[in-house]
Order: C-alpha cells, then structure tokens, then sequence
C-alpha cells in the first residue's frame, strides 16, 4: 500500500483508510453539487433576460441548500475523523476560507431575497454572480494550495497568512470556475428549453474548452512543483495503471464535445461529472495518502479509533438514508423547468 | 484590554454566533409551528391554516436561508480562529458534530426543497411529511450541538492522554450533566421566541389594518395571535420552571459560574436575592445593592440556610468577568417574567372578549416581538461568558485554545463579517418587514394547485366555501 502507514495494524490502519474515502466521496459529491450550482451563479450575468435567470436559478433553488450541505460535512467530516489536519490546515487557509465563506454568503441570501426583491433585484442577481464566482474562485485557491502542501512543524501550521497566494493557486482557482462554468452550463442544457437551452450549449461548448486547456495547465504544473509527484506517475510499473486516466479524460472531453453538438440533453451533464471525477481522481492518485501535504498522512492525523468507530457507526447506518432522501428530493424537481415563471404556481414565492 | 489575534477571534465568533443564534432560534419554532399550521389544515380543511402556512412559510424562508450561511461559517470557525480548541476537542467533539450533519442539516436540506416548492409536485400528505421532517431536523440539529456545547461546560465521559481529551464512553460524553436540561431550556426559549415574534408581527399586522381590512386578513392574523398566545401563556411557566432546574445544575458543576450570576462573592447561607447592584472586581464587593433578604439561598437550594459559592472561592484568574454575567442573567429573567405578564394578560383579555381589540394589550405584544431573541441571547451570554476564563469547563483555557493566525488576519475578516452581516441582515429585516406588511394572501391569490389539481385535493370543497362565494373570482385585494 505505497509503503506508508505500515507502522499502523489493524484498525489504526484501516480506519483512516476508509474515512479518506468517505470523506473523499464527500468531497466529490460537494464539488459535483455545489458545483453546478455555483456553475449557474457564474453564468448568470450572461444570460439574456429576466426570464432566462428566473428559470436558471429555479432550477437550482429547490436543492442548493443539500448540496451546500456536503461542504460543511467536508468540514465537519475533517473535524470528526482527521481533527489534527483540520486544526493545521484551517489556520493555513484561514483567508481563501473566511473569502470563499462570505461569498457564500451573498449568493446564499440572493436565492431568498432575489424573490422578495422588486427595485433591488439588481443587487441580488449580483450578489448570486459575484458571490458565485468568487467562492469558487477561492475554492479553486484552496486546492491550489492544497496540492502545494504546507509548512509544519509536528502539529502545527507554521507558515505566513499569505502563503496560499502563489500563481499556481490563482491558475487552479480560474481554472474552478471554468469547470464549475461547465457542470452549471450543462446542467442548464438538461434543466431548460427553447433559446436559454441553446444558449447554455453555446456556453458549455467555451466553457469545455476552457476546462480542457486548464485541465492541461494544471496537470502541466503540478509535476513542477517539486513534490516528487512525476515519481509516482512517471515510473514503472505506476506509469501502466495510470496512463489510462488522461486517455479517458480526452475521450470524455470528445464525448461531451460532441454530445452538445448532436443535441442531447442529458448526457452532457454527466460527462462534465465523468470530467470532475477524472480530474478528481488524478490529483488524489497525486496526492495519496497525504492529508497536510508534504508531511501529515491521514494516519498521522486521524483521530483514536474509539473516536473514529464512534462516528463510523453513525455514518454506516444514515448516510445510506442521507443518499436515498437527498436522491428523492432530485426526483420530485426532476424534469425541464417551465419557460413562464410567475407568481405561486412554482412554488411558495 | 489588548486587540492581539486571541481577543479578535474571540469578538468574531461572539459576534459571528450571536448573529447565527437568532436564526435558528426563530426557524426551530418556526418549523414546528408551520407543522402545526399544515396539520389543522389537514385535519379541518380549514383553508385559514393553509393561508397562514404559505405565509409563514415565506417568513420561514428567509429566515432559514440566514441562519444556513451564518451556520457555515461556524462550521469552519472551529478550525479556522480556534485551531488549538479543534486538536484538544477533536476526538470528543468531532464526532459529535458530524452526527449533527448527517442526521439533522441533509434532512432539512433535503425536505425544506419539498416544503417550500414540491406542494404541488408530491400533493398533501407527503407535504405535510416534509414539513414534519424539517421540523424533526431542526430539533436533531439543536440536540448535537447543545450536546457539544454541554460537554464543553460539563465535560464527561473523557480522559486526556497527551494533553488531549479522548473518548472513555460515548453516552456520558453525549448525555453530560448539563445537556438535557440545557436542551430542553433552549428549545423551550426557542418555541417561545417563535411565539412571541409570530404573536408581536400578527398584533401588527391587527394594529395597521384598518378597519375595513378584508376579512380574511383579519382572521388570519387574530387566529395567528391567538395560537401563539395559547402557547405562551402555558409554556412561559414551565420554561421558568426548566430554568429554575438548569440554575441547580450550575450550582452543582460550576459553582464559580453560578457565583457570578448571583454576585455572590463570599460563599455564605442565608444569601439574599440581588435584584440589582453593581459588582466591583478590584474591590471584591458589590455597591448600590438591592436585594431581597435570604430568597437567594432558597431559589437555588430550596432552603433558607443552603450553602451558596462564592466567587472568592477560587483565584481571580479563574473568575469569568462579573459584570457581563450578572446583568445579562437579570435582563434574560427579567423578560422571561415580562412574559409571563403577556400571557396572564391575554388571559384575562380573552375572558373579558377583547384579546383582537385592545390596542394597549396589541402595541405591548408588538413591543414584546423580539423578546425571545433577548432572552435567548442574554442567557447564551451567562452561560458563554460564565464558563470563563475556560473554553472547556476546567480543563482548556480560552486563551490556549486559538489559532496561530494573525491579529491583523482576524481585523479583516472582522470587519468583513460585521459589514456583510449588518447588510444582509438588514436588507432580510427589509423583506421580512415587507412580508409583514402585505400580510398573508387571501385564499384566492394562491394559485398554481388550486387551478390544475383542484379535483384531487380532499379538502376542495371547504376552500370552494370559503367567504360564502364560489372561490376565486370573489375578493379584490392588496
């Protein structure tokens, strides 16, 4: 098991093992989530009328709050399982986090307010842009900093407040908006109709290609960084398991490029969703099984087993239910959003 | 006082949770009381209570979508401002919050998309499921997160190794001594707080209608002010009640707490009931005090000569500040008894027949809307500042608990929370007070299921009847 956490036996061995995958599929299904969510914000000063941001964000305002919900399990996940990395990587990211939080913040309220507001839509379609954009920008920054690992000493964050800024972290951070940019134009291809729909397809064919260049960039990047992360894609025998993920990853991008052409409307969604999970995979085959990149394994940081057992009981029994009513309330909003939204026949607005 | 980064975390995450606690405080009893609303509906067909529901529920809403962004900053602030707090607590206290996570934020999360605008995608009775489920996922959300805090007055089940505290036994760490009477103590002021906003806005919205408002306006906002009045004036006195038992238990595990809610500096029997005075801290003595012989040794041992603590027990390092403690706690009764005067008061209105017409009685419940708000917010504030110079009761100290951050990191994102608080708080208090003023809509106005699924509803016919006419043709309004 790459050599590490060998000192470990048993369940101090395993149980941090199969929290990294929880709390990795928590992370996935935040990004996946939020993500198109988020993806509609950013599109949102793009759109053509008043009609057309109505109609995109009801389509998204029945559930962002679930999908919001998988960040704060992120972040509550950290702290229940891998306390230590929790308590060294906060400080670390306290500016991108405290940033990417406010954001959430205007376009969270814009969902309510937008609705209430007459004269002062304006600044509520802007607060959803703005705060959309900007989080995930500083999301893009956290994992950008991420994947450039820390300073620490023992347990401890010892690096400055603006560490995280480097041009490596603002390049991921564009680069999350170009993909968020096109889970959200996807998922508008799939939710919506007429005009807004093509529309969306013109908007996810430049984000895709956005998406892919950044794609390159990065994966450019990442082995410059100097963290000996070429070794473990670039030797043999790792070179094998591995070369297929950027091979899919073109395919998928082809796939998609071509789904939004022949017009299709729900594929393309979960093509961009393949992408993610692509790109996803690649980074924690990079990064593996680092949890405060370069020093702290998720071994070094996890909580007692006692601790770890305690909150794994937990999980077993609701996350399954957790999964069935958050895919219920997807299947009630399911379907294409009507192209005439007004007054209480959509909902209690 | 000095502004290093310790003194700015610790105003941001009062300021940060204080601003939080509002929501919640109102959406938990909000929740139950739109599930209250929707089942009378249900059960009567009574299409006033399905008014009130999407009226409320918009109410709900707003308010809810507050305290969801203010509750994610608390999820990181742990980790982000008090980093040394997360590594000594992390085992304990982590799971704890995870549980509140998956058991409580999806369920909301999940059913409040439903409520709000599936009615007429999953029809009645699943509606109504969902709206139960929201109001079941606030509470479960209230009963973690008091458990952590509970711990962190009155730890238990735990034993430090290597300076941390690590799990020994989960049912005491969860069910420690002060958490089930501080649960039901804050879900109590919760439901009391939604009673009082709901029956201040309704007094309102009776005070500013004129008097030939429609009638449907009318009846909605007595039948609002009388529900919520009922609920008051019965769980006014058992919230007292559970609060006279809560003080006991402050007694028992933190005597030093319940000193300097008392203003109690030497420990002594016989301690008179202080109404009023002002606690000196470099003098150790109180002036100007006013306070009603012996009744303070039997409010909280039930006996004239019971021993009480005194706040010279232990060192002054390790007395949390006197003043704040001592005054907040009087305020936070002192509402509590206002009240209990609101709610004798109604009783007697309803006897003598004029609960909807006294305009004394309306313009003091109106006064009375955010009287829960204070109260909540004063008794988190014994409680909070009480547990000083501590963060975990006795074992980890505040000011070894923050992060290694920046003091000029934390001036920023101050500033930053306290604009963009003050201005999303202030743009929601707009549209709430928007809501308030155009009241809840008139049957008619509800469109949407009424036009489409009209045959299918069971209780279509008692909404046909309404204001004697066939439906929604009837009644100009607004």
């Amino acid at each position: 098991m790459f050599g590490f956490g060998m000192e470990y036996e048993g369940l101090a061995f395993w149980l941090p093992l199969i929290w990294a995958g929880l709390i990795a599929v928590a992370v996935a299904m935040y990004v996946i989530a939020d993500g198109f969510d988020l993806g509609i914000g950013i599109l949102f000063k793009a759109a053509g009328s008043e009609n057309w941001r109505d109609r995109m964000m009801f389509s998204v305002a029945p559930i962002w709050d679930g999908n919001e919900t998988w960040l704060v399990l992120g972040g509550g996940g950290l702290f229940a399982v891998f306390h230590i990395a929790y308590a060294v990587l906060m400080p670390a990211l306290y500016v991108p986090i405290i940033l990417m939080l406010v954001a959430l913040i205007f376009r969270g309220v814009a969902f309510e307010f937008r609705f209430k507001a007459e004269r002062s839509k304006f600044l509520w379609d802007n607060a959803f842009f703005f705060g959309s954009l900007l989080a995930t920008f500083f999301q893009g920054m956290v994992l950008g900093a991420f994947v450039q690992g820390f300073a620490t000493d023992g347990r401890q964050f010892t690096g400055d407040t603006f560490d995280f800024l480097t041009p490596f972290s603002v390049v991921t951070g564009l680069s999350l908006i170009c993909g968020y940019g096109l889970l959200g134009a996807t998922w508008c291809v799939m939710k919506t109709t007429g005009e807004l729909e093509i529309w969306a397809r013109r908007m996810a064919l430049r984000f895709l290609v956005a998406t892919v260049i950044a794609m390159g960039v990065v994966s450019v990047w990442v082995p410059f960084l100097g963290r000996q992360i070429e070794t473990r894609w670039f030797t043999w025998p790792n070179i094998a398991f591995l070369a297929p993920i950027p091979l899919i990853t073109a395919y998928v991008a082809y796939r998609l490029l071509r789904d939004l052409d022949d017009g299709r409307h729900v594929r393309p969604f979960f093509l961009a969703i393949a992408l993610f999970l692509l790109g996803y995979l690649g980074l924690g085959v990079s990064l593996f099984p680092f949890l405060v990149p370069p020093n702290l394994t998720i071994w070094d940081t996890a909580n007692t087993v006692n601790s770890q057992l305690f909150a794994l009981v937990g999980f077993a029994i609701v996350l399954p239910i957790t999964f069935a009513y958050t895919a219920y309330s997807y299947y009630v909003f399911r379907g294409k959003v009507a192209e005439e939204i007004s007054g209480g026949g959509y909902g209690y607005h | 006082m000095e502004f290093d980064a310790l003194m700015l975390s610790r105003i941001q995450f009062a300021f940060t949770i204080a601003f939080h606690i509002i929501f919640p405080a109102f959406t938990i009893g909000l929740a139950s009381w739109l599930a209250a609303l929707e089942f009378n509906w249900l059960r009567t067909g009574d299409p006033l209570y399905r008014n009130l529901f999407r009226f409320w529920v918009k109410v709900f809403a707003v308010s809810f979508g507050l305290g969801v962004v203010s509750g994610i900053v608390m999820s990181y602030q742990f980790g982000t401002n008090w980093s040394r707090f997360s590594e000594f607590t992390g085992n304990v206290l982590g799971p704890v919050i995870a549980y509140e996570v998956i058991t409580a934020f999806f369920l909301e999360a999940a059913f409040l998309g439903i409520m709000l605008f599936g009615w007429e995608r999953v029809g009645d009775r699943l509606h109504f499921f969902a709206t139960c489920m929201v109001a079941l996922g606030t509470l479960i959300s209230a009963f973690w997160i008091l458990s952590a805090n509970s711990w962190m007055q009155t730890p238990d089940g735990f034993a430090i190794e290597n300076g941390k505290a690590v799990p020994v036994d989960w049912f005491k760490v969860v069910f420690n001594p002060s958490f089930p009477l501080r649960y039901a103590h804050m879900v109590m002021g919760c439901y009391l707080t939604t009673a009082f906003a709901v029956a201040g806005m309704s007094a309102w919205m009776l005070l500013r209608h004129p008097h030939d408002a429609p009638a449907i306006k009318l009846a909605a906002s007595r039948r609002s002010l009388s529900m919520a009045l009922w609920f008051a004036t019965i769980f006014v006195p058992v919230q007292i009640l559970i609060g006279d038992l809560h003080g006991l238990g402050v007694l028992k595990y933190q005597p030093t707490k319940l000193a300097a809610i008392e203003g109690n500096w030497d420990r002594m029997d016989n301690m008179p009931l202080r109404l009023f005075a002002l606690p000196d801290e470099v003098a150790e003595t109180n002036r100007y005090e006013i306070a009603i012989p012996k009744i303070g040794s039997w409010v909280l041992t039930h006996a004239f000569d019971g021993v009480v603590p005194g706040l010279k027990d232990v060192p002054p390092d390790e007395r949390p500040p006197v003043w704040p403690v001592f005054f907040s706690f009087r305020i936070m009764v002192g509402i509590g008894f206002a009240m209990l005067g609101i709610g004798l008061w109604s009783l007697y209105l309803r006897w003598k027949g004029r609960l909807f017409t006294d305009r004394t009685f309306l313009t003091a419940a109106m006064i009375m809307t955010p009287s829960g708000f204070g109260a909540v917010l004063f008794g988190w504030f014994v409680a909070e500042i009480g547990r000083q110079p501590y963060v975990v009761y006795g074992h980890l100290r505040t000011a070894d608990a923050v992060s290694p951050v920046t003091a000029g990191a934390v001036t920023a994102s101050l500033l930053i929370f306290i604009v963009v608080y003050a201005f999303v708080f202030g743009f929601g208090s707009y549209y709430l007070a928007k809501l308030l003023r155009r009241g809840p809509d008139p049957v008619e106005d509800i469109r949407g299921e009424d036009l489409h699924r009209k045959p299918k509803r069971p209780f279509s016919a008692a909404d046909e009847g309404f204001d004697g006419g066939s439906g929604r043709k009837a009644l100009p309004v607004r």
